[in-house]
């Protein structure tokens, strides 16, 4: 498996030849543009139910929260209430935190042997880059994939312009300091630090794959591959935004095109590499329900998460919970009766 | 042990990766990491499948020829019974950051013992035989086929999980290998492939009562000589009662500590704490024969017999008609009384919410369940000044506490034993941040792997815990370490005498028994363990 980064890597470097081809190839853009597109939302929508309704087909027989933190006893100990709470309320908090902030791998910590005069000691250290990396990159890709709504609205809603806006905030100061250093850059469109967090994030995380000797060998082929496609993604994005500068009215015709089912081919001059950016998202999301991906939808139904821990005062019930076999105190009585009696030992039968 | 390197040896573990990927390099079953089979009379005597001779390092293991097939539509039938395997099949990204939370992997290097690792093994087959993705780019989309070779390999690994929990409280979407690791023992136990260190203690606590085997006159026996014990330590008789009928509360406790020590010691404070409340409150409690364990190796097979050594526990309540049902000190057992007791036995609508009958308190978090914590119940004993103490008799002591993962990771009781502790001894330190509470490490021997043979496993497996005991050592001089776990009591002095030498192990309820001043006492002069108190060498020695 040490390598198995290889066959990722050819994989979407021939999906991106596939698509720059296709692209190119005056027959095949309503394949690439509409049917593939088309082909993807739909097995993503129906894998992504599929999966989620199959999880939900499974009861949960037991209530096994992780409990990390005090439980809830006597008034005069105080409860932690996030990490073991006895409240509905208390549980979405929890998830909240954990959906939102990934606030269990804010935990995370690195074990390190270290000699000492008086021996060897292991030390645990708080390790924040998988946290903050984990964070940069899906807040990105968050904000990347809501600022492309607006190529599916018309006209575009205005929390998405306020989404934008922030994006954008950056861009001024960004903007001016290149121009502090005497570069003309005043030509640029506004830089969005969404897609360059996503680009830095995605080095980063595949990175981290790569030369961290533990988590390369727990590395399968298919841990690349999302690394790499959502990469290849960054990359043609930013692109085709500050240097290919597409024509994005066009663009938007053809995305409007999409949605009003008009079935509107993309624009002559986007070039290959907008096939390229297109055709990797189809994968992505065509993969994604079939992929660890899915952790998006597994994440709110972890049972060590999502339950209360206060299960000596609330009974959990267990839908297929079937009576068993037990040795009686009836059985056990009469297999030991003469030596209960001998000792003394309370007996329900005398004989 | 005479096989076992020496702990400076030892601890040049190497952390490395092999060269070769993981499904390209066979596990090795090697002695020292490994418990031997399960007695075929004890597999018989639960009737479980498959009893018969069995010996790990023969290569014909014995299984029947079916044995893919039961074991995967075992798996088809848990995955379909349980949300949490699917899930924790489907969700991994393996982004490591469980991998090194496992002890077992700290003290051995082996990358299998990584948490997620030791997952994949499992789900690697899960890939092959029950996914899309699997099914089409099998080795490429981590699938394998179940051979033989991995089915053994998956053995040995579910048997070197203590089911601690620690590595799901660290993973983003908390996955719980414990989970993995008992869905998966279950399904080994389908083909037989349990080990006896588990399988015999069952089929006793079927049988007996308690994992031991000790029979209704013997365990009687056993309480009279701690009885005979504490009289002459304390010049008072403790006297229990036995499967006494319209008893206020039934007692359970693991068998453990009526059998060894220093378990035993911790049970002769049950006993005082029992004697003072009688005296003073007329407290009426009483021990059961029949239910004579609190543990449950169950919990280590599979769901159904957990439930089937469990379901003595209510049984017994009802039969002898007590109001509650107060637990002794032990790790797992009170996993499987706070998260499963009631879902598979209950409901326990034939007893009271517990109240404490001395202080009134009113225990609501276990008004479904009805049992309560004996660490909860001395708690509120002393918030409410309702016992005599001198904690200076444990001024010899310098202590610090080991958090059994289950009462940590399975429950949440982290601060209720240290309130005890540090109302009855004037010494006391904690180890580390990183290593207690919701972080603590297991004692390496969890999960019924206590074994003798594997002790290679179990030493490795508490180095970290012992680690940070050697912290507390050498920083501040404890030379006790104190625990609420019977499976701690008899796996922690090994470790100690180990890595740590000059720790000794100690219960809660030991150190609660010397401190307490039971009324019309004489002058005590030594401690539970018959050793001079502090200040009394001399008169000891007399
Ligand atoms: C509710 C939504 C989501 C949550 C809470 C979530 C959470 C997490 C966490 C905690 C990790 C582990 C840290 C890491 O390895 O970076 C992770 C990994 C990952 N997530 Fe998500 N995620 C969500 C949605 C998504 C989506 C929609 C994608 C789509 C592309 C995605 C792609 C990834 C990838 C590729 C990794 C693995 C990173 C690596 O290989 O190092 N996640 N996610
Ligand atoms: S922490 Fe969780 S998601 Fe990450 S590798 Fe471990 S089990 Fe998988
Ligand atoms: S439950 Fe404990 S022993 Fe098992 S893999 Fe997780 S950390 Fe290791």
């Amino acid at each position: 498996m040490n390598s198995s980064y290889i066959f990722s890597l050819i994989l979407v470097i021939i999906l991106c030849v596939v698509a720059y081809m296709g692209g190119n190839a005056e027959g095949l853009r309503l394949v690439f543009g509409v049917m593939i597109p088309y082909l993807a939302v739909f097995l993503f929508v129906l894998g992504f139910l599929r999966k989620v309704l199959g999880w939900a087909k499974s009861p949960v027989p037991f209530s096994i929260a992780s409990t990390c933190g005090q439980q809830k006893s006597m008034p005069w100990v105080e409860q932690n209430k996030l990490d073991n709470p006895s409240t509905t309320f208390g549980v979405i908090i929890r998830m909240f935190l954990e959906i939102v902030c990934f606030r269990s791998l804010f935990r995370n910590t690195r074990m390190r042997f270290h000699k000492s005069t008086d021996g060897v000691k292991i030390a645990y250290d708080w390790e924040i880059f998988l946290w903050a990396g984990a964070l940069a990159f899906h807040y990105a890709f968050l904000v990347v994939l809501l600022r492309h709504l607006r190529f599916f609205f018309q006209p575009v809603p205005w929390c998405i312009q306020v989404i934008e806006f922030f994006d954008g905030f950056f861009k001024m100061e960004f903007v001016g300091e290149v121009i502090d250093i005497g570069t003309l850059q005043i030509g640029l469109p506004g830089v969005f630090v969404s897609g360059l967090i996503l680009l830095a994030a995605v080095i980063f995380l595949c990175l981290r794959r790569l030369m961290s000797p533990k988590v390369r060998y727990i590395s399968l082929a298919s841990d690349y591959f999302p690394l790499f496609v959502i990469l290849g993604i960054a990359v043609t994005g930013i692109v085709m935004r500050y240097f290919a500068k597409i024509d994005i009215v066009g663009v938007k015709a053809y995305t409007m095109g999409l949605v009003m089912f008009k079935g509107t081919l993309p624009p002559e001059n986007v070039g290959g590499i907008f096939y390229i950016h297109l055709f990797l998202v189809c994968v992505l999301l065509a993969c994604f329900p079939f992929s660890k991906l899915m952790h998006m939808g597994g994440i709110f139904l972890s049972p060590t998460r999502n339950m209360t821990g206060n299960t000596r005062e609330v009974r959990h019930v267990n839908p297929w919970n079937y009576p068993v076999k037990t040795h009686t105190y009836e059985e056990y009585e009469d297999d030991y009766r003469d030596k209960m009696i001998g000792v003394g030992l309370p007996v329900d039968k005398k004989e | 042990m005479s096989d076992l390197p020496d702990a400076d040896e030892f601890i040049k573990i190497d952390h490395s990766t092999p060269s070769t990927g993981w499904m390209d390099t066979p596990a090795k079953i090697r002695p020292g990491m490994y418990c031997y089979a399960s007695n075929y009379r004890s597999v018989e005597a639960l009737g479980l499948p498959n009893a018969r001779r069995w010996n790990p390092l023969d290569d014909d293991w014995q299984i029947p020829d079916n044995w893919q097939q039961i074991f995967l539509e075992g798996l088809q039938e848990r995955l379909d019974k349980f949300r949490s395997l699917k899930i924790f099949m489907d969700i991994c990204v393996r982004c490591g950051a469980c991998a090194d939370k496992c002890h077992y992997f700290i003290g051995t290097g082996d990358p299998k013992n990584m948490p997620v690792l030791r997952a994949e093994l499992l789900r690697s087959v899960y890939r092959n035989d029950f996914t899309t993705a699997g099914k089409i780019f099998g080795k490429l989309a981590g699938a394998r086929p179940l051979t033989l070779e991995v089915l053994k390999e998956i053995w040995y690994y579910l048997f070197q999980c203590s089911m601690c929990r620690r590595c799901s409280v660290f993973c983003p979407y908390g996955i719980d290998t414990a989970e993995i690791t008992l869905l998966g023992r279950e399904l080994m136990n389908l083909l037989g492939l349990n080990i006896d260190w588990i399988a015999t203690p069952i089929a006793n606590c079927y049988q007996t009562g308690n994992h031991l085997g000790i029979q209704p006159h013997a365990f009687k026996d056993m309480l009279d000589f701690f009885v005979e014990d504490i009289e002459e330590i304390t010049g008072v008789n403790c006297e229990p009662q036995y499967n006494k009928k319209g008893a206020d509360i039934l007692f359970l406790t693991p068998s453990g500590d009526v059998f060894a020590d220093p378990g035993t010691y911790t049970a002769m404070g049950y006993l005082i704490l029992f004697q003072f409340l009688k005296e003073k409150y007329g407290l009426d409690v009483t021990w059961s024969t029949y239910a004579s364990e609190g543990g449950n190796f169950g919990f280590f097979t599979s769901h159904e017999v957990m439930k089937r050594l469990n379901a003595k526990m209510y049984a017994e309540a009802k039969r002898l008609g007590v109001k509650w049902i107060l637990g002794g000190e032990c790790g797992h057992m009170w996993r499987v009384i706070h998260q499963y007791m009631d879902t598979m036995n209950g409901p326990a609508d034939f007893m009271e919410v517990p109240v404490n009958p001395v202080t009134g308190t009113v225990f609501e978090n276990a008004s479904s369940t009805k049992l309560v914590h004996i660490a909860e119940f001395t708690a509120d004993l002393i918030k409410n000044n309702k016992l005599d103490l001198d904690p200076s008799r444990n001024d010899n002591l310098s202590v610090t506490f080991h958090d059994s993962c289950n009462p940590s990771r399975g429950m949440g009781m982290l601060d209720e034993p240290r309130y005890v502790i540090q109302n009855v001894c004037n010494n006391f330190y904690d180890m580390p941040p990183s290593t207690i509470r919701e972080n603590t490490f297991c004692c390496g021997s969890g999960a019924g792997l206590n074994a003798g043979e594997d002790m290679e496993l179990r030493m490795a497996g508490g180095l970290p815990r012992a680690n940070a005991v050697k912290h507390v050592h050498e920083k501040h001089g404890v030379n006790m370490l104190a625990c609420i776990c019977a499976v701690d009591r008899a796996a922690l002095p090994d470790l100690m005498d180990y890595w740590v030498p000059g720790v000794d192990v100690i219960g809660l309820h030991e150190l609660v028994g010397n401190a307490i001043v039971l009324p019309g006492e004489q002058e005590r002069t030594m401690d539970l363990r018959m050793e001079p108190l502090p200040g009394m060498e001399d008169e000891a020695d007399e």
